[in-house]
């Protein structure tokens, strides 16, 4: 979904006149003057508080610390493969709990799925850090497997639902057995039209693995704060703020644009005839709403 | 058990402080998010940029970061303000771009020819965002702000590693007074159990009341 084009007309707004047209003009050169007014003073803050003085931009040249960096971010990039990989699997362990036919098994899935999501993901992550005592990136990556698992459950499961009723029908009465239906006919269909909401929910999974940085893993946001706290350089922390957020953001932007592509994919796939493809939205749903 | 009792001050005041930045990390995310959201859907062109950049600049930043460039970012431009104030204003800012989308996939729900309906019985566009359009959005738009308000409650976490003061944060007093670790979590979790299913339960209410399926 895009914003709606100002041709258009919407439930808010009718197509626009020639003379509403020029009012909206109007309007747009002098909110754009407005905010790039904004824009610069917020520049002009940085020039006067001396953040582009070469001092505090010289540590970025030096081979020690851009490998610190990139080690940093390998860190982040490893906890965040590890993450998702087991998460994806305890998703799929957990959905198959709760798709089971066994009442018990049913009910102990639920709950665990229940409880994890429930739970704020730093409150696992120190948990398991602090009174477990485990090592920090087995730490986190339990912590984040825990939660985004919990919620990928769900997601399997709302794929599965969603199938199309006479699919199942049709896969029993050819005389399937259900571990068949299930394998041959509705995870396949679900998992594709669920694709984009695994990968948001991975985009939410990077972002979480920042949260190392509070338990003192050495991820990409403990190497900017070690280079931040360095006196030599005059503390340069907006510097490192300027450096780090933007490699950040990218790399979460591009995975959600391509869980985006991959929604719109999907929507044109024939395979994906029989479900709806959910939008690239992470699958947060509301606890006891279905 | 009588981690709780004999520390029940110590835990009150914790979960006061996380329902304090819950609430108040709310109110500005749904405030900031509902001004976002008419940005995007306005007829205004450079609204629409900005809204759009907001939304997928914070909807893509990890929220650890943002903590990290407000609480000790800001005050290198000279605005110093208590901790919890900075924590809200994270908070609320990350949250709000999440609120904005579900406002706005709220007002795509609506028909068009409401809209149009509206209009051609001569309401100005006042009326008809107060009397008709609005009323419809916020039907549908009751379970996602629900899931984003909860997803808040259990954001507010981060802040208490920023020693604000919040229910995750009395692990560490209460582990220096050498209490037992894990029932020191155990009832932490309670108390974000609690939380987040009173929100739940408040928006299972307002979705029966007023909730309608599109």
């Amino acid at each position: 979904m895009t914003a709606p084009l100002a041709t258009e007309s919407t439930a808010l707004y009718d197509i626009p006149g020639p003379r509403t047209q020029q009012r909206h003009l109007v309007y747009g050169i002098i909110s754009t003057i407005l905010i790039l007014a904004l824009f610069g003073w917020l520049v002009h803050l940085l020039f006067d508080t001396d953040q582009f003085t070469a001092a505090k931009w010289r540590p970025f040249e030096y081979k020690g610390i851009q490998e610190l960096l990139l080690r940093g971010l390998g860190n982040t990039l490893r906890a965040f493969a590890f993450a998702s990989v087991l998460s994806i699997a305890l998703g799929a362990v957990l959905a198959v709990g709760r798709l089971s036919d066994h009442r018990p098994l049913r009910w102990i899935a639920t709950v665990l799925v229940e409880f994890f999501r429930a739970m704020p993901v730093l409150v696992m992550i120190f948990f398991i850090f602090v009174a477990l005592k485990v090592q920090p990136l087995p730490a986190l990556v339990a912590g984040l497997t825990l939660y985004n698992g919990s919620v990928l459950a769900e997601v399997f499961r709302t794929g599965v639902n969603s199938v199309e009723r006479g699919q199942k029908e049709a896969a029993f009465s050819l005389g399937m057995r259900k571990t068949q239906v299930m394998t041959y006919v509705l995870v396949p269909q679900g998992i594709r039209a669920m694709l984009p909401t695994i990968i948001s929910q991975l985009v939410v999974a990077l972002k979480d693995t920042s949260l190392g940085y509070l338990i003192t893993y050495e991820e990409f946001l403990h190497a900017g704060k070690l280079i931040a706290s360095n006196l030599d350089y005059d503390l340069p922390f907006i510097p490192v703020v300027m450096v780090i957020s933007p490699i950040y953001i990218g790399m979460c932007m591009l995975l959600s644009w391509f869980a985006t592509w991959m929604a719109r994919r999907q929507k044109r796939n024939p395979k994906t005839e029989a479900v709806d493809v959910a939008p690239a939205e992470p699958g947060t749903l509301l606890p006891g709403v279905q | 058990m009588d981690v709780l009792t004999k520390n029940f001050s110590l835990y009150g005041k914790g979960f006061l402080g996380t329902v304090e930045l819950t609430v108040y990390a709310s109110v500005l995310a749904l405030v900031l998010g509902f001004v976002m959201a008419s940005c995007r859907v306005s007829p205004v062109g450079s609204f629409r940029v900005l809204g759009t950049v907001w939304v997928t600049v914070l909807r893509n930043t990890p929220l650890t970061l943002l903590f990290f460039a407000v609480l000790l970012g800001l005050p290198r431009f000279g605005l110093v303000l208590p901790f919890q104030l900075f924590a809200v204003i994270a908070l609320g800012c990350y949250t709000s771009s999440f609120i904005c989308e579900a406002l706005r996939s709220g007002i795509n729900t609506v028909p068009k020819g409401q809209g149009e309906a509206a209009r051609s019985l001569g309401m100005t566009f006042g009326q008809t965002l107060s009397t008709v359009v609005l009323p419809q959005a916020f039907r549908s738009v009751i379970p996602p702000i629900g899931s984003t308000l909860i997803a808040l409650a259990k954001n507010s976490a981060i802040a208490g590693a920023f020693s604000v003061t919040e229910l995750l944060g009395t692990y560490k007093t209460l582990s220096e007074l050498g209490y037992n670790i894990i029932w020191t979590f155990v009832w932490i979790a309670i108390g974000y159990l609690i939380i987040t299913l009173f929100i739940s339960a408040v928006f299972n209410v307002l979705e029966k009341r007023w909730g309608v399926a599109r």
